[in-house]
């Protein structure tokens, strides 16, 4: 796992909050569903032990908890470094159709810390480059006012209760 | 970041950065008409202003489009308070053109 190809997408924002808080948001559902909210839909939560080797699931917050994307712990670095892979619940025994995700989390001056998502290996896979690419600045967009404001993000009130 | 927008070769760049992500200096190099020098300090001025991610992929010095600065944009000047206005306008301007080219 240590080869990698060009990723396709690199997403960077610089967020006043500490590296601590910055996981906590990434891994803690009760924090995750308070941001990461895309323009339609349910919140969704990151689930998981987080130990290298461990499955994670990308849940929807409705009474199904419906499972969008699944994915493998590659690498848990808290509070620095999280590597997951990326896939559709239907492909989860396949690796080949596995993306990778890197979330770098680097303290900066003056409070501030410097993420960097990076998504790689998915090249060929047009309908996820097209979700993930409109996907991710929204959803980072809101971790960064959420961190920063506390302001929570309502979901579509038509898949809420 | 708007300085950094304001110019013709530096939208050139994230131009052509949409379109194929994650480029070298030289690869970037031969779509402009610039020196090497030039096109240099253009990206660090767009990196200076978070447009433009760097991600060292072996030896290699990738730049890559940062779309997270402009969907703040988007948020904050477009969605919230015209996104339907300007979809009637868009609708309405469309409508009328293709009437034009109906009558054509």
């Amino acid at each position: 796992m240590t080869t990698m190809t060009k990723p396709s997408f690199v997403y960077v924002t610089y967020i006043a909050t500490t590296p601590e808080k910055l996981w906590q948001a990434l891994v803690d559902t009760d924090v995750a569903r308070r941001y990461w909210v895309g323009a339609k839909g349910p919140a969704h939560v990151n689930v998981s032990d987080w130990k290298p080797g461990s499955r994670w699931e990308h849940q929807r917050v409705d009474d199904a908890r419906t499972v969008d994307i699944v994915g493998t712990v590659v690498e848990s670095t808290p509070p620095r470094r999280l590597i997951l892979t990326w896939a559709r619940p239907k492909d989860a025994d396949d690796d080949s159709k596995h993306s990778r995700v890197t979330f770098d989390i680097e303290p900066q001056d003056d409070g501030v810390i410097r993420l960097t998502v990076t998504h790689a290996d998915l090249e060929g896979d047009a309908p996820m480059l097209a979700g993930i690419s409109s996907g991710w600045p929204m959803i980072l967009s809101n971790l960064k006012t959420f961190l920063e404001t506390g302001r929570a993000f309502p979901q579509s009130p038509s898949e809420t209760k | 970041m708007f300085k950094a927008l304001a110019d013709p070769s530096r939208r050139r760049l994230l131009d052509l950065l949409h379109r194929e992500n994650g480029q070298t200096l030289t690869a970037l190099c031969a779509h402009l008409d610039m020196t090497r020098q030039a096109v240099t300090q253009h990206l660090q001025l767009l990196q200076d202003a978070n447009l433009v991610a760097i991600v060292w992929h072996g030896r290699e010095k990738l730049h890559y489009l940062n779309p997270v600065p402009l969907f703040a944009i988007y948020e904050r000047w477009i969605e919230k308070f015209e996104r339907n206005r300007l979809g009637v306008l868009r609708d309405l301007k469309r409508t009328l053109e293709n009437d034009d080219d109906d009558k054509a």
